[in-house]
C-alpha cells in the first residue's frame, strides 16, 4: 500500500485554492489560464476541471472559501465567554494570522476579489460570497451593543471602524510599506477599534 | 343545559365588547347553547350575590366559570360586594367544572399587574412568565384541566367561543405551555399574513397603514414571535392588524405589557435583538443577508403600480 495517503476531495480543492490564488495575484485574473493553474499544480487540464467547471467558479469558490475559515474562526471567538474587548483583540489577531499562514488569501482579496467586480457580479453579489463573515460579525457587534459594551449606530459605519484597519494594514503591508508583521500591530489596533466602538 | 357563569376582576370589560361581536356562532347563538347565569354586562335580573349564595350552599352546579380581568386579594383595589375577586374565586374554584381566563388580564395578569403600588395583583394562574399566580401551577378544576387561558387584549370572540363549544361537545383541548388551547395558539400571528413576502424579501415597511412592506424590521411588529391565529381567524371576519398596516404588538403573550416602544423594534447596532421564533440569530441574519442582495421588482413598488 502506497504511504502516500490519497488526498480528499476538499483536500485537493485547498491545493487548487492555493495555488490559483497565488497565481491569480501575482499575474491578474484575466493573464491567468486554466491551463496555467493545471500546470502549477502538475495536473492535467481535464482534471482540474472535475473540481471547477470554469475560472469564474474557481475565483468565487475561493471567496467562499475565504469566507467559511475567516467565520468559522470569529464563530469560535463569538462562543467564548470572554469581555467584547477581548473578543475584538481575538478577531484582529486571528484575520493577521491567517493572512501571515495564507497570505495568498489576501493578496487574493486586495488584487482580485476587489479589482475584478465584474468576475463576481453574478452568484458573489452583495455579500453573497462573504456570508459567513458578515453573520458573524453582525452578531458580534449586536451581542457587544445588548450589553452596553457598543454604541448604538447603524451597523455598516460599526462594521467598517471593524474591518476597514484590518483590510488597511494588510493592503500596507501588500506595498511593503510597514516595518512590522501585521500581527505584531494586534494590540494597538484592537485598541483602536475598541475607542471607536464602546460606548460613552 | 350546561352553565356559565362570567366574573370580573381588574378589567377594561373590553372581552366582553369583543365577545358581543362573535360571529358563527353570534353571541345569543352561544347562549342558546349554554345558559348564561350571570354576567356582570348584561344580567339584571340576576345578582351577583345571590349566585354565589345558591352556589355556595350547592342548590347551583356550575360548569362554566370565565374570569375577566386580573385579580387581586386587596379590598381597596378590587371588591364585589363584600368579598374580594380573590375570595369569590377560593369559593368557586373547587365546584366548577371549568375555569376560563378570559383575555390577557385573567391570563397573565397583563397591564393591571404592572401597577407597582399593588404587587398582589396576578393573572389566576400565572403572572407574566410566573408560573403560579391566585392558584398554584399544579391547581386543577374538577374537570381535570388547569386554568383555561384564552389571551389577547382583547381576544378574539372566536377563540373563546370555539373553546366552549369544544368542552362543550366533550371534545379534549390540549394546552400550550401557558395553557392556551394549542389548536388556536399554536399559530403566529406571523402565519397568514398577507405581508409574508415582503418579510422574505426583507422589503421593510417604514410607515403605517401602507398596504406595502413588512412592519417587522422598523415598525416593532411582534408577529414572527407571538402565538395567536390573528391572520387565520380573522378580526371582525375581515381583516387584522398587520394586514391593515398596524404592527402586532404581541397581545396574546405572557410578556405583553413588560416591553416598551411597541411601535419600535429593538435593535442592536442596527440588528434586531429578537428574531422569529424558531431560527438561530446566526440562521436568521443569513438568510436576511441573501435576501437582501436580491430584489424582487414587483415588492418594491406600490401594489397598485404593479404588473
Amino acid at each position: 500500500m502506497s504511504k502516500i495517503r490519497k488526498l480528499t476531495k476538499e483536500e485537493r480543492k485547498k491545493e487548487i485554492v492555493k495555488v490559483a490564488c497565488r497565481l491569480f495575484a501575482e499575474r491578474g485574473y484575466y493573464n491567468t489560464t486554466i491551463p496555467d493553474i493545471a500546470e502549477e499544480l502538475g495536473m492535467s487540464v481535464g482534471n482540474l476541471y472535475n473540481y471547477f467547471r470554469s475560472k469564474e467558479e474557481l475565483a468565487k469558490y475561493i471567496m467562499q472559501y475565504s469566507s467559511k475559515l475567516l467565520g468559522e474562526e470569529i464563530h469560535k471567538i463569538n462562543q467564548q465567554d470572554i469581555p467584547t474587548k477581548e473578543k475584538i483583540y481575538k478577531i484582529v489577531r486571528k484575520f493577521f494570522e491567517i493572512g501571515q499562514e495564507q497570505p495568498e488569501l489576501i493578496e487574493y482579496f486586495l488584487r482580485v476579489f476587489l479589482s475584478n467586480r465584474e468576475v463576481f457580479e453574478e452568484g458573489c453579489e452583495g455579500f453573497l460570497c462573504v456570508q459567513e463573515v458578515v453573520t458573524e460579525l453582525m452578531l458580534f457587534l449586536e451581542e457587544g451593543a445588548r450589553k452596553g459594551d457598543f454604541r448604538q449606530q447603524d451597523f455598516f459605519p460599526a462594521f467598517v471602524t471593524l474591518m476597514g484597519p484590518l483590510g488597511g494594514m494588510v493592503f500596507l503591508q501588500g506595498e511593503n510599506v510597514l516595518p512590522k508583521e501585521p500581527v505584531e500591530y494586534s494590540q494597538e489596533l484592537a485598541e483602536n477599534i475598541w475607542r471607536a466602538l464602546k460606548a460613552d | 343545559m350546561k352553565n356559565l357563569l362570567w366574573i370580573q376582576g381588574l378589567s377594561c370589560n373590553g372581552n366582553t365588547q369583543s365577545l358581543l361581536n362573535a360571529e358563527n356562532p353570534y353571541f345569543y347563538e352561544l347562549f342558546q347553547k349554554v345558559e348564561l347565569l350571570y354576567h356582570p354586562s348584561f344580567s339584571y335580573r340576576e345578582n351577583l350575590q345571590t349566585v354565589l349564595k345558591r352556589i355556595d350552599s350547592d342548590k347551583l352546579k356550575v360548569n362554566f366559570l370565565v374570569v375577566e380581568g386580573a385579580v387581586t386579594s386587596d379590598m381597596k383595589f378590587h371588591r364585589t360586594g363584600n368579598y374580594t375577586i380573590a375570595q369569590i374565586l377560593q369559593k368557586l374554584k373547587d365546584k366548577v367544572d371549568y375555569i376560563i381566563a378570559a383575555g390577557n388580564c385573567a391570563s397573565f395578569g397583563n397591564i393591571p399587574a404592572t401597577l407597582s403600588c399593588n404587587p398582589d395583583v396576578t393573572g389566576l394562574q400565572f403572572r407574566f412568565t410566573q408560573k403560579g399566580g391566585l392558584f398554584p401551577s399544579d391547581f386543577k378544576t374538577k374537570s381535570g384541566y388547569p386554568i383555561i387561558n384564552i389571551p389577547g387584549c382583547p381576544m378574539h370572540p372566536a377563540w373563546f367561543t370555539q373553546t366552549i363549544i369544544a368542552l362543550l361537545e366533550g371534545r379534549k383541548i390540549v394546552l400550550d405551555s401557558f395553557n392556551r388551547p394549542k389548536e388556536l395558539f399554536m399559530y403566529l400571528s406571523h402565519d397568514g399574513c398577507i405581508r409574508n413576502e415582503y418579510f422574505e424579501w426583507k422589503v421593510e415597511g417604514e410607515e403605517f397603514g401602507h398596504k406595502e412592506g413588512c412592519l417587522f424590521y422598523n415598525l416593532g411588529c411582534r408577529g414572527p414571535m407571538t402565538h395567536a391565529p390573528c391572520n387565520k381567524i380573522l378580526w371582525n371576519g375581515i381583516s387584522s392588524k398587520t394586514r391593515a398596516g398596524m404592527p402586532c404588538i404581541g397581545c396574546t403573550e405572557f410578556d405583553f405589557p413588560l416591553r416598551r416602544n411597541y411601535f419600535e423594534t429593538k435593535k442592536n447596532i442596527g440588528i434586531p435583538e429578537e428574531v422569529p421564533l424558531g431560527v438561530t440569530k446566526r440562521a436568521y441574519l443569513t438568510i436576511t443577508g441573501v435576501a437582501k442582495t436580491f430584489k424582487n421588482e414587483r415588492l418594491n413598488k406600490k401594489l397598485e403600480e404593479t404588473d
